[in-house]
């Protein structure tokens, strides 16, 4: 028995699509081997031999010299014996194939009985409830008798035609396929909303409001209560004569201005001269642990930065280790970042000890509450000009007053005195020669 | 207008670009002198020099690095991978640094890079020369995708995406290069990226696909006519932002939809499509939605059977848009 075999443009290479036989080196009723090169051919990318797959007469060429062909192309027919199992046809899978799928397509298609008749995609029920369509009435010509979208379409077409005009609104069954696309499906891009509640006043008419205690508010309360309740405080005051730091700031601010870009305020001077006192009085810096005092040898300034709503206590670590100009730096910084909203936990971390510029909204005396678990806090007030008596004689001098409030349990009055008194004698010996840096 | 070949789009939409602007560079393995494996970059080198049809060393991640910095610094590389496959190396690169420099930097920075990769099988290829990465780097905010099938679309999208401000990826399928042709003016146009494009008009089924696989779907469409069914072809041409309203209304059209690619099915483009389908239009389905893939199997086969059965062709297509339209 003898079978028929196509020999096919192979592919060649990766991008190749179709190829130029070049020459035919066997001709029809010539024998040819496997593997025996049958034609010359053409490509983008290489020239080669095409060999024959099977051993066999060449019965016909089916592509001439020069012709190009895609890929897949059989360009001759080679009839072979059909004692080896080589000869199998590569066209037969290929024209099988199809016949098979429309086979499988029919049986399905002609699957009859209707299975499909009562089960109504979402398009078609949407369909029938917008033109009042009976589904019963409608014939189904998808699979298993089913009822497609097209079926309702077009039955509603038809009674459309046979009502005549009566139709008019509803008759536009080509859908504009732009007009009711959704966009609106859920994404998580939306941040979720915040759910409103509304206060409803119990006593209308009595002109009270209700504010909402932020966590900052809730945490000062806690910790002035705490402080109030736990810290048995003291309270004494002093007066500085600062006539000679009023003078020295109001001849370097303007050179510090343009040097550093930052005020040079009168609390970096303060805090200088309390840094150094509490150099020299270290008990200042401590805190009560029931059955002992711990006093800290780094001296970590805390700093009462107020806002509109709240007062907070930025720290400035070792500031004995600053000078004036790196103090009014660092108050600059924290006053800043206060403002701003943007203080770090470590920024208000590791105080010591507190000073609180009450001056700075005009207080002349204030008795502070100390910042728990420190020993004391100092406030530094307004400076005002007062005639002074200095040598039985009256002049008009800046001054100043400092208070402090002290934890009782551990300072007494004598030596928060002596602590004052250094403060005060620091503060007043700043002269036009006492340098920034 | 001239017809031309796919390849030659994706050339000329490089040359008109490095002749427009003098940042537009294209680097890669053998895109200078030899003019690219594929030639798509032939002449590049001639024409622009050694800097601006830059040979560089087998090394993927070099390649996708060097043209991230060369962005950021305001040039407009066109890095080409040799095959998608041997993109990997760079995933790193594309999906960690390049996709996410505007947010990362808070709008300071850009990278305006394209990366053109060549994608798909049937060209006995097998493992290493034939795969669709296209599931790899979608879904990745920051990136934009583009995988054109018409050459009127590979040298607008080509030129839009060195003119895009954000990385791009352009998937460019190898088998199209030389069999795909068709209209291309000579003048300067660019496809927008994100808007996809109807192929045929049709009210029986919907058939949305992109690249290659658009060339059986044509093909079937044209076949199905005869017995009587029309189908409305989609191409969508950008997979990255996706046209979500032209995907609804191509399904709005005939309520019967079949997404068709080469990348295996899970996880893949029509995943995707198919959900923003599920999601809006519901009521208006009148068949569930059907999905036509490459298999899921580690890698296109070397053998041919193999071969055959991993790809779509125009008589698997057909049958599936039968299928569909019979339902």
């Amino acid at each position: 028995m003898k079978t028929l075999t196509e020999i096919v443009v192979p592919q060649l290479a990766e991008s190749l699509v179709n190829a130029t036989i070049d020459k035919w080196l066997k001709q029809p009723g010539d024998w040819v081997d496997i593997y025996e090169p049958i034609c010359e051919i053409l490509t983008d990318k290489v020239n080669a031999e095409l060999p024959s797959t099977v051993s066999g007469k060449l019965v016909k060429i089916l592509v001439g010299n020069g012709e190009t062909v895609p890929v897949g192309t059989p360009v001759c027919i080679i009839e072979t014996e059909a004692t080896g199992d080589a000869a199998e046809p590569a066209v037969q899978p290929a024209s099988t194939e199809p016949a098979a799928t429309t086979a499988g397509l029919a049986a399905i298609a002609t699957d009859d009985d209707a299975p499909m008749r009562n089960r109504f995609s979402p398009a078609v029920q949407q369909l029938a409830a917008e033109h009042g369509v009976r589904l019963s009435d409608v014939s189904g010509t998808g699979l298993g008798g089913r009822i497609t979208r097209k079926d309702v379409l077009a039955y509603v077409a038809s009674s459309k035609h046979s009502a005549g005009a009566s139709a008019s609104p509803a008759a536009s069954i080509s859908i504009d396929p732009k007009a009711q696309v959704r966009s609106s499906g859920m994404h998580l891009s939306e941040t979720p909303r915040i759910p409103k509640i509304e206060i409803e006043s119990s006593t209308p008419g009595r002109g009270e409001t209700f504010i909402d205690v932020t966590p900052m508010r809730n945490a000062i309360a806690r910790n002035m209560r705490q402080s109030v309740s736990e810290i048995p405080h003291a309270w004494t005051m002093i007066e500085v004569d600062v006539t000679n730091l009023v003078v020295l700031r109001n001849k370097l601010k303007d050179e510090f201005m343009k040097r550093e870009g930052i005020n040079l305020t009168y609390l970096a001077f303060l805090l200088k001269a309390v840094v150094n006192a509490i150099k020299d009085y270290p008990i200042m810096n401590s805190t009560w642990a029931v059955d002992k005092i711990i006093v800290k040898r780094d001296i970590n300034i805390s700093l009462a930065v107020g806002t509109e709503d709240s007062v907070l206590t930025p720290v400035i670590k070792n500031a004995d280790h600053k000078n004036v100009a790196g103090l009014a730096k660092e108050i600059d910084e924290l006053a800043r970042k206060t403002r701003e909203g943007k203080l770090t936990l470590s920024d208000m971390q590791g105080g010591t000890f507190t000073v609180n510029n009450t001056g700075s909204f005009g207080s002349i005396l204030s008795y502070p509450i100390i910042n728990y678990p420190q020993a004391a806090i100092l406030t530094f007030e307004s400076i005002v000009k007062r005639p002074v008596v200095i040598n039985d004689m009256i002049a008009v001098r800046s001054m100043a007053n400092l208070c402090l409030s002290l934890d009782h349990r551990i300072l007494d009055g004598v030596i928060c005195g002596r602590f004052l008194q250094r403060v005060k004698d620091n503060l007043e010996s700043f002269t036009l020669d006492s340098k920034l840096y | 207008m001239a017809v031309m070949d796919y390849i030659d789009a994706i050339r000329l939409a490089m040359k008109e670009e490095m002749e427009r602007d003098e940042d537009v560079f294209v680097l890669g393995e053998d895109v200078g002198v030899k003019g690219g494996v594929f030639t798509t970059t032939k002449g590049l080198h001639e024409q622009f020099g050694e800097l601006r049809a830059m040979d560089t060393p087998l090394a993927e991640s070099a390649i996708a690095g060097v043209a991230i910095g060369a962005a950021m610094y305001g040039m407009k590389p066109i890095a080409e991978m040799q095959y998608s496959d041997f993109m990997f190396p760079a995933t790193n690169q594309i999906i960690s640094e390049a996709a996410k420099i505007r947010y990362r930097s808070n709008n300071d920075w850009t990278c305006p890079i394209v990366i053109r990769a060549p994608i798909g099988g049937g060209v006995f290829g097998g493992l290493y020369h034939s795969q669709c990465p296209e599931s790899v780097f979608f879904g990745t905010p920051g990136l934009k995708i583009v995988a054109p099938y018409r050459p009127y679309d590979a040298k607008g999208l080509l030129k839009a995406a060195v003119r895009d401000e954000d990385p791009v990826i352009f998937f460019e399928n190898k088998k199209c290069y030389k069999l795909v042709n068709g209209e291309v003016p000579e003048e300067d146009y660019i496809v927008p990226i994100g808007v996809a494009n109807v192929l045929r008009e049709g009210d029986d089924i919907t058939v949305i696909g992109y690249s290659m696989p658009l060339r059986f779907v044509e093909q079937a469409a044209e076949e199905l006519q005869q017995e009587g069914i029309s189908a409305h072809i989609l191409d969508l041409r950008t997979i990255q932002p996706l046209d979500k309203e032209a995907i609804l209304e191509a399904v709005r059209k005939t309520g019967k939809v079949l997404i068709v690619h080469e990348d295996n099915k899970t996880g893949g483009v029509g995943a995707e499509v198919a959900a923003i389908i599920a999601e809006e239009l519901l009521y208006e389905l009148d068949a569930p939605i059907m999905r036509l893939c490459g298999p899921d199997v580690p890698a296109m086969p070397i053998n041919p059977p193999g071969e055959k059965f991993f790809l779509l062709n125009k008589d698997k297509v057909k049958e599936a848009m039968k299928h569909l339209a019979l339902y």
